[in-house]
């Protein structure tokens, strides 16, 4: 297995075993992004709390993890990419910085349409929502650092060094809802009201990891053309 | 031997500049970096002394490899760059303690010898913004004779120097290889120096390789 | 002399010998400061809840448009490439370079901050505090535009990409700072907020020279 994940950092051959799982992986993602949207935000129980509001939840939970993420792997593959020196750790990183910046972009907006009816207000300057939009002020330096720089090569490293800077702000978004008495909900928001013993919000959060994954992937193919 | 080089790749902007370079500079040799301009030579020194990593092969410092032995190394190499290094704001005796110190020396007493041997008696306490550049490189020079180092590595040194400073400087550069130290360096001025000379022709190797 | 009391010395030297290096971000502070009752209007009241603010984020400002000054000249005249290639221990070296940049930027806002604090109606119990939360803050801000510098000291047209790649890293020490000076006007303890601050002083202490030192490398390999 080893041999295996060894095989994998190298450029050419990810680009290749990449290319050959792209359209399958695209057909899986579409397929179930379409099932989790229209079951989530169409055929669950209404919240007993929040009633038809909550929905949204679907999109802006994955969303957020996603964001936080993406943002411990660019840090990985920047740690791996400066310890070891490893080629394909820094293209996967590349990859993660507009990914993980979509996705921090998409779980605010979504948290937004959330607040209006829920909280009264589309913002609120709360431990939360800040690190947050913290996290999307790093990743969008982390790119134009990136493409300030001419020389690849030292355009890499330089943003393995500040993705590692910016790394001690994720478990604060993570820790935040524990540590300061904010207005967002608490961890305990995944279990959010006496549905089915199924509850779909299981499986939605794995079909937006597809969307994810499958972009991400593209975008490491992509930078590993060789 | 001091410095080993095995096996030397680099390539800048897509441009392969070296490729295959083999060479071991030992004590009381004298090696010069031939090459027309834009052929790696600056490349390649700031690679020798560590300040590029950018490349693939290996260099030794007496057998181990230069990123281990980095303290050692930086110990015994002394480079001099285009940029002279001297904050022009400081007097040259500033500049010149702070760089003694930045060596982990405490030679200040002898500042004023190695200005001297510059033909800079008398200018120890004058801020370098007042000096030509020629005198501003002349101090920086005067860094190389404090810092005790082995090998020094030099790129373009006689530039801003007039005639004399020129043989000045080339007395100096075969005294110091016939006291047992070396030096790599890159000139366009056609050396005259009472020493043998070694070569590494970039352009030579470049055109080897093509062919 | 010890290389870190060396670099102490060279670096002060060349700070006082220009001295517009050091007045000017301190006029900066001085000019934004007083924009903001220009701007919003000479009411007391509203003043005073806003003064906090304003101060620290114009310090904040001031403290990163000081930054220039602490590794470009090194970098052009070569001077940054011989530390590199010093065989004495970079990390000490670069924190003396941060502290000594610090005394001349930073700790001159600490002295100034209550003179505009009391310009701009703060009630005099936020006064300390304000400054205890400079005092310790200023510092953090100096180390991470130091490591924001030092990735972008190589690059030709960086223009405002600092602001960019450090401004976000200000926030907490900025949303931390304001909260001792609140804490204490209504008549909170202070002291956990200036603890919070105290850890990340010495978070940045230990780990900004290491960053520091790495992106120097890239910067000089250029």
């Amino acid at each position: 297995m080893w041999q295996w994940l060894f095989k994998l950092s190298s450029p050419k051959w990810f680009y290749t075993i990449s290319g050959q799982l792209m359209p399958w992986l695209i057909a899986i993602t579409s397929i179930l992004l379409v099932i989790g949207l229209v079951w989530g935000l169409a055929f669950t129980p209404p919240d007993y709390q929040m009633g038809e509001n909550y929905r949204i939840a679907y999109i802006h939970v994955p969303a957020a993890s996603i964001a936080m993420g993406c943002y411990y792997m660019m840090a990985g593959m920047a740690a791996a990419f400066l310890i070891w020196r490893i080629k394909m750790a820094d293209m996967v990183a590349k990859a993660c910085a507009p990914v993980g910046m979509t996705f921090t972009a998409l779980a605010l907006f979504t948290g937004s349409v959330w607040g209006i009816p829920t909280w009264g207000t589309w913002w609120i300057w709360d431990a939360r929502l800040t690190s947050t939009l913290i996290m999307l002020f790093l990743f969008i330096g982390v790119m134009a650092l990136r493409s300030a720089y001419d020389s690849e090569a030292a355009g890499a490293k330089a943003c393995a060094v500040l993705s590692l800077v910016g790394v001690v702000n994720v478990p604060i978004i993570k820790y935040s809802v524990e540590w300061w008495n904010t207005l967002h909900q608490g961890a305990s928001s995944l279990s959010l009201s006496n549905t089915s013993a199924n509850p779909p919000e299981i499986w939605l959060p794995a079909f937006f990891c597809w969307l994810w994954f499958v972009w991400f992937l593209s975008d490491c193919h992509y930078f590993a053309y060789p | 031997m001091m410095l080993t080089v095995n096996n030397l790749y680099c390539e800048r902007d897509e441009r392969v500049l070296f490729q295959n370079l083999d060479f071991a500079v030992g004590e009381g040799e004298i090696w010069q970096i031939q090459g027309s301009n834009g052929s790696g030579k600056t490349t390649l020194l700031r690679i020798l002394c560590g300040l590029n990593d950018d490349f693939s092969g290996e260099v030794l410092w007496q057998g181990e490899e230069q990123g281990k032995a980095r303290q050692a190394f930086n110990q015994h190499v002394f480079y001099l760059g285009h940029a002279p290094a001297i904050n022009k704001t400081l007097t040259a005796k500033e500049n010149l303690s702070w760089h003694c110190a930045s060596r982990g020396l405490t030679n200040s007493d002898q500042i004023k010898a190695a200005l001297n041997s510059f033909n800079l008696y008398g200018y120890e306490d004058m801020p370098c913004y007042l000096m030509s550049a020629g005198q501003q490189r002349r101090v920086s020079l005067a860094r190389m004779l404090l810092s005790q180092a082995k090998l020094w590595i030099l790129d373009e040194p006689f530039t801003a120097l007039d005639k004399q400073g020129v043989m000045e400087l080339e007395t100096l550069l075969a005294e110091h290889a016939r006291a047992g130290g070396a030096i790599i360096l890159t000139t366009h001025h056609s050396l005259q120096m009472n020493h043998p000379l070694q070569a590494v022709d970039l352009d030579l190797l470049a055109g080897l390789v093509a062919a | 002399m010890s290389i870190i009391a060396a670099t102490l010395r060279r670096e002060l030297l060349i700070a006082f010998r220009s001295p517009g290096e050091i007045i000017n971000p301190l006029m900066f502070f001085v000019i934004a400061v007083s924009l903001f009752p220009l701007g919003v209007g000479a009411n007391q009241e509203f003043l005073s809840e806003i003064a906090a603010g304003v101060i620290w984020v114009t310090a904040l400002l001031a403290v990163m448009l000081s930054m220039d000054s602490l590794f470009r000249a090194d970098y052009e005249d070569g001077s940054l490439e011989q530390l590199l290639l010093s065989p004495q221990p970079l990390y000490f070296v670069i924190l003396a370079k941060v502290a000594s940049h610090w005394l001349v930027s930073g700790l001159p806002l600490v002295i100034l901050a209550p003179i505009f604090a009391s310009m701009l109606s703060l009630p005099a119990e936020g006064i300390l505090p304000l400054m205890a939360a400079l005092l310790i803050g200023t510092p953090i801000l100096t180390m991470l535009g130091a490591v924001g510098m030092a990735l972008t000291v190589g690059l030709s047209k960086s223009g405002l990409l600092l602001a960019v790649l450090i401004l976000p890293l200000y926030i907490p020490v900025l949303v931390f700072g304001t909260g001792v000076v609140d804490s204490a006007l209504n008549s909170l303890a202070t002291s956990g907020l200036l603890a919070l601050l105290g850890a990340m002083l010495i978070l940045a202490l230990c780990l900004t020279p290491l960053a520091i030192i790495a992106a120097l490398r890239i910067s000089v390999s250029l």
